[in-house]
């Protein structure tokens, strides 16, 4: 089998990576400066979107859970943001309810899943029809006798008007820049902290469990409680990302939990890269230019070139991107690096 | 009282065997192959596309579910020759190639036929049973259900090539060494089980007309119903039609489809707590 994250990964991350990091949170921070507000803008949206990413491909790459629905956090999370907000107007207290619920919702969904010890295939089936009836669920709730607290829930109308995140002590809510600022350092703070948990006993214990689950229960771990941590924190991750979707386009719609949706977080983490944390970052980006630009040029269906993308990715590069670029590069580089690329293959 | 009851007993009916109907070629595909094909209701919506054409054409309806089983079998075996052949074995990427199979088929059915309905009118008529009015076609549609039930079972237990395919699934190595060629089985399997889905999409395309999304109203349920059902594709898909069929029927029936479909999936998730791998899962032999 490919190796999902490489073996020294559980080692303190090296110099080069914090320096990579440290470039880029100055390039963040200081891009605003230089470019339009119409990029602002849609560089925004995909860091929020990446978010969505990482939650799925930290399931999958670390622990070995393969959870297609991810987007049913993503959409807890933006409708609980909204209707809380809305409610009470307290948007900070509202992003701590859009993280805690999508949670809440994952440790309920995953007890009955991973304590039921139904198989991998089984699990990632099953999420995906969880997304796809909350979908419809919410689509149906479009009279006006489903109003939670003061805000109707609107069916497929979505609702809009969300208001951005005003922090206490801030005078107004986020301006574009600010929410640029926001996504850019919830994506790095999440990236960072999720490739610094590979290096702490829980994340080295997730890790043997994708490797050798049975192992790590003669050890005497409980792997049904790991991995159903892995999965309430995914949930949050997926939360979060929601949440500033809602922020960020202040609305929200069912189109959140729909089909579509979820398998364009699998085509992020596919395309960029499954065995890497950057991978599905850069993934991310790729894909949704290349959707806003289809949709722009108007060559035609976006899913029909999506679908196409997933099936040749799956079928002819199986790695990703960034990996299958990696291999290409230390082949043309030299043969040392192509003798590490062939042991890191035998190994596991 | 009496007349809700049979009003119920109906409704349940109907909802069993459009169960039996959306998910049947998904579990013999799954039972017999341990592929999960998520274009699977991708391949209902062209089966209704192709029952639509054939009846345009002049076809009678019968002739019309005939053509459209064949058309989606043969266009299961070209994906399987295609793609899900390269996979075997590789479960989760099979699952992503079929839902990249399954976004392009849409896309590709969207531009070239466009995103609105289409539908065929059909003149079966109600009959009354006392104060009972029943519609002709939703019998019919039950009475083909089990039809397809049956020809399954008796094509797996009577034939020779029956005998094939349930000696591959039990033991592919062992099969292949006493002369059968495996990956033909898998072949006309997933052929098989495509016209099956086919056979469902024209079967139903009087009752729900067709767009390019058809296919989402009816992948969940089947997708729950298989993997409830379990690895035994005839006893799991039936079990489990009669479980949800009944749930669905009268949750839908005294509050709403959304509230029956809700309904359904937590009943799925209870009973997978405590049958992991599905009803079946424990059964060793059978169908």
């Amino acid at each position: 089998m490919a190796q999902e994250f490489a073996s020294d990964a559980a080692l303190p991350p090296r110099p080069a990576w914090w320096a990579f990091v440290a470039i880029s949170v100055i390039v963040l921070i200081t891009l605003p400066w230089f470019v339009d507000i119409s990029l602002q803008l849609s560089l925004s949206l995909a860091f929020v979107l990446s978010l969505l990413a990482l939650s799925m491909s930290f399931l999958w790459g670390y622990v070995g859970i393969l959870s297609f629905g991810q987007t049913v956090f993503y959409g807890l999370g933006g409708y609980c943001y909204a209707l809380f907000a809305m409610n009470f107007g307290y948007t900070g207290w509202a992003m701590v309810v859009a993280l805690a619920l999508p949670a809440l919702f994952g440790l309920v969904l995953g007890y009955f899943m991973i304590y039921g010890r139904i198989s991998d295939i089984y699990l990632s089936v099953i999420t995906l029809v969880v997304t796809l009836i909350f979908e419809k669920a919410i689509r149906s709730t479009s009279g006006p006798e489903y109003v939670v607290g003061s805000v109707r829930l609107n069916g497929q109308n979505g609702i809009p008007g969300v208001p951005g995140l005003q922090l206490p002590g801030m005078s107004e809510p986020l301006s574009i820049e600010g929410v640029f600022y926001l996504a850019s350092m919830a994506m790095v703070v999440v990236y960072v902290g999720l490739r610094l948990l590979l290096t702490t006993p829980f994340g080295r214990i997730l890790v043997g469990i994708r490797e050798n689950e049975r192992r790590m229960q003669l050890l005497g771990y409980d792997s049904r409680r790991y991995k159903l941590a892995a999965f309430v924190l995914s949930g949050a991750i997926a939360g979060l990302s929601g949440a500033l979707y809602a922020v960020w386009g202040n609305f929200v719609a069912p189109e959140m939990f729909n089909l579509n949706q979820a398998a364009q977080v699998v085509i992020w983490v596919i395309v960029g890269g499954r065995s890497t944390l950057i991978g599905p970052i850069v993934g991310t980006g790729v894909i949704q230019s290349l959707t806003v630009w289809l949709g722009a040029s108007g060559v035609g269906q976006v899913t029909l070139v999506l679908g196409f993308i997933l099936m040749v990715f799956v079928l002819a590069f199986r790695e990703g991107l960034l990996p299958t670029l990696g291999a290409a590069w230390r082949a043309i580089v030299g043969r040392s690096g192509a003798m590490r690329n062939a042991r890191s293959g035998h190994h596991g | 009282m009496v007349q809700q009851f049979a009003t119920g007993a109906y409704l349940v009916l109907f909802s069993v065997s459009t169960l039996v109907l959306i998910s049947l070629g998904l579990a013999v595909i799954f039972g017999l192959m341990r592929v999960i094909n998520l274009a699977h209701g991708e391949f209902i919506m062209l089966g209704a596309y192709c029952c639509v054409f054939s009846v345009k054409a002049g076809m009678p309806l019968w002739a019309a579910f005939a053509v459209s089983a064949l058309a989606i079998g043969v266009f299961g075996v070209f994906v399987e020759r295609v793609i899900i052949r390269h996979l075997y074995g590789r479960l989760v990427d099979t699952l992503l190639a079929t839902w990249g199979l399954s976004l392009f088929i849409v896309g590709a059915v969207t531009t070239f036929l466009g995103p609105q309905g289409q539908g065929i009118a059909t003149d079966f008529g109600n009959i009354s049973v006392g104060s009972l009015n029943l519609s002709v076609y939703n019998l019919i549609l039950s009475a083909i259900a089990l039809g397809m039930l049956a020809v399954t079972w008796v094509l797996a237990r009577h034939t020779r090539f029956g005998l094939l395919i349930r000696g591959t699934m039990q033991n592919a190595e062992i099969a292949s060494a006493m002369g059968v060629s495996p990956d033909r089985v898998y072949m006309v399997t997933f052929g098989f089980g495509s016209a099956l889905a086919g056979l469902a999409g024209a079967v139903l395309v009087p009752l729900t007309g067709v767009s390019p999304t058809l296919g989402l109203a009816f992948v969940a349920k089947a997708f729950i119903t298989v993997i409830t059902g379990g690895q035994l594709p005839l006893i799991g898909t039936a079990t489990a039609s009669a479980l949800f069929g009944t749930i669905d029927g009268i949750l839908a029936y005294v509050y709403s489809s959304v509230v029956g479909e809700v309904g359904l999936l937590i009943v799925a998730v209870i009973v997978l707590r405590l049958l992991p791998s599905g009803i079946t899962g424990r059964m060793r032999s059978g169908l």
